[in-house]
């Protein structure tokens, strides 16, 4: 028993454990570049941060099918003051999702993932109590499921019930085909917008320009903004999570429309280069 | 269609939220691509007469849009830097907090030979 204490003894001591630590923000990059620029390559439109190409976390050239998109992605970078802040470049992720593709999903499981959301559609569901918050609900969001209804000619309706509305299969296949006219970018944009607003509803409405980010941010979080005005707001809660939704929404929607103007964009480098000029 | 205001506000909007960009990057403002980007689309789609013109609409949509993105990012940011946590407090820091101080050692505290 002695030699197996003296044993110990001699063993060098094992380090005393850490004290579990709480929550520790993760290390930023620091910024590493000092100009960013664009030029025009086989795949599209690249960043060059000094001499060094861009390329998304899968190692993938950045290139973007667009040069306007490619001047706000690089004013993002530009933007960067002494550390990178990834989780604030909502259109350089965008692109990287687009570009990477990290979920492997192609055309038609995006389609369905976007159509699935209908089922849940934040607008669609409404309450029962209090009798000034269904008003609301009722004044603010109806008008946006009639001009859905009127635009695409479909029946979406709304309920009170824990399960929703019922959304009959010829609306479902109605935006199904809409949605399959978007290009695989525009779609990951839509998607995107869904995901953020949590509806279906209010993101088409943004993409075809009949509310702005502004009114569809304020239209996703009508129960929040009743609670805001009756009990008071938090600045570190309540104005940090508007912001953040309005930027990520924003950078959706134009994601979205840049993506479809490929067209338009040439044409105003052909004019560009054009004697006229 | 979706009520933007004019468009003249909308650049002003911009042209202010790429000086705040600008003085991140230590720059001029002129000297950015999104700048010239910015300005040259609103000359080009300039028009004289009052016309009720969708591309124009769109155009002004899409600034709007990026307004709405550059100014959100940068409230979002600056109420991010002045409320994110800067992980678990030291037991010199809580200490202070509530007005108390930590004993100093009588030898001081090791450091010194």
């Amino acid at each position: 028993m002695w030699r197996g204490c003296r044993r110990l003894l001699r063993a060098p001591l094992p380090p005393p454990p850490r004290p579990a630590r709480g929550y520790a923000p993760p290390a930023e990059r620091k910024r590493f570049y000092k100009r960013v620029g664009i030029s025009r390559g086989e795949g599209g439109f690249e960043i060059n941060l000094d001499q060094r190409k861009l390329r998304t976390p899968q190692a993938k050239l950045f290139a973007v099918p667009s040069e306007a998109l490619a001047v706000a992605v690089a004013a993002e970078w530009d933007a960067q003051q002494d550390t990178i802040q990834l989780y604030a470049m909502h259109l350089t992720t965008l692109c990287n999702t687009a570009l990477d593709n990290p979920t492997q999903r192609d055309k038609t499981q995006l389609i369905q993932a976007a159509v699935k959301f209908l089922e849940t559609d934040t607008i669609c569901y409404r309450v029962e109590e209090p009798a000034t918050l269904v008003e609301l609900q009722r004044n603010q969001w109806d008008p946006m499921i009639e001009w859905a209804e009127k635009r695409y000619n479909v029946t979406i309706g709304s309920s009170t019930s824990i399960t929703g509305p019922t959304i009959p299969v010829s609306t479902r296949e109605t935006f199904s085909s809409h949605l399959a006219s978007y290009n695989m970018w525009a779609l990951q944009g839509i998607e995107y917008v869904i995901n953020q607003l949590k509806s279906f509803i209010l993101s088409m409405g943004l993409i075809d320009r009949h509310i702005t980010v502004e009114e569809a941010v304020l239209l996703s979080r009508l129960e929040e903004e009743y609670q805001i005005q009756r009990w008071g707001k938090v600045e570190w809660a309540h104005d940090f999570d508007l912001h953040e939704l309005r930027a990520r929404t924003a950078a959706g929607v134009l994601f979205t429309h840049l993506c479809l103007e490929s067209s338009t964009v040439k044409h105003k480098l052909l004019q560009d280069s054009g004697p006229g000029r | 269609m979706a009520a933007l205001g004019s468009p003249l506000a909308t650049f002003r909007g911009l042209l202010r939220e790429l000086r705040y960009v600008s003085a991140c990057a230590g720059r001029l403002c002129r000297d950015m691509a999104v700048y010239r980007h910015v300005v040259q689309a609103f000359r080009a789609h300039r028009v004289t007469e009052e016309k009720l013109c969708r591309a124009q609409h769109e155009l002004h949509f899409q600034a709007a849009t990026y307004l709405c993105l550059l100014r959100s990012s940068r409230l979002h940011l600056a109420l991010l830097r002045q409320h994110r946590g800067r992980g678990p407090r030291s037991a010199h820091d809580t200490a202070r907090l509530v007005g108390l101080a930590l004993p100093s050692r009588p030898g001081g505290d090791g450091r010194q030979a």
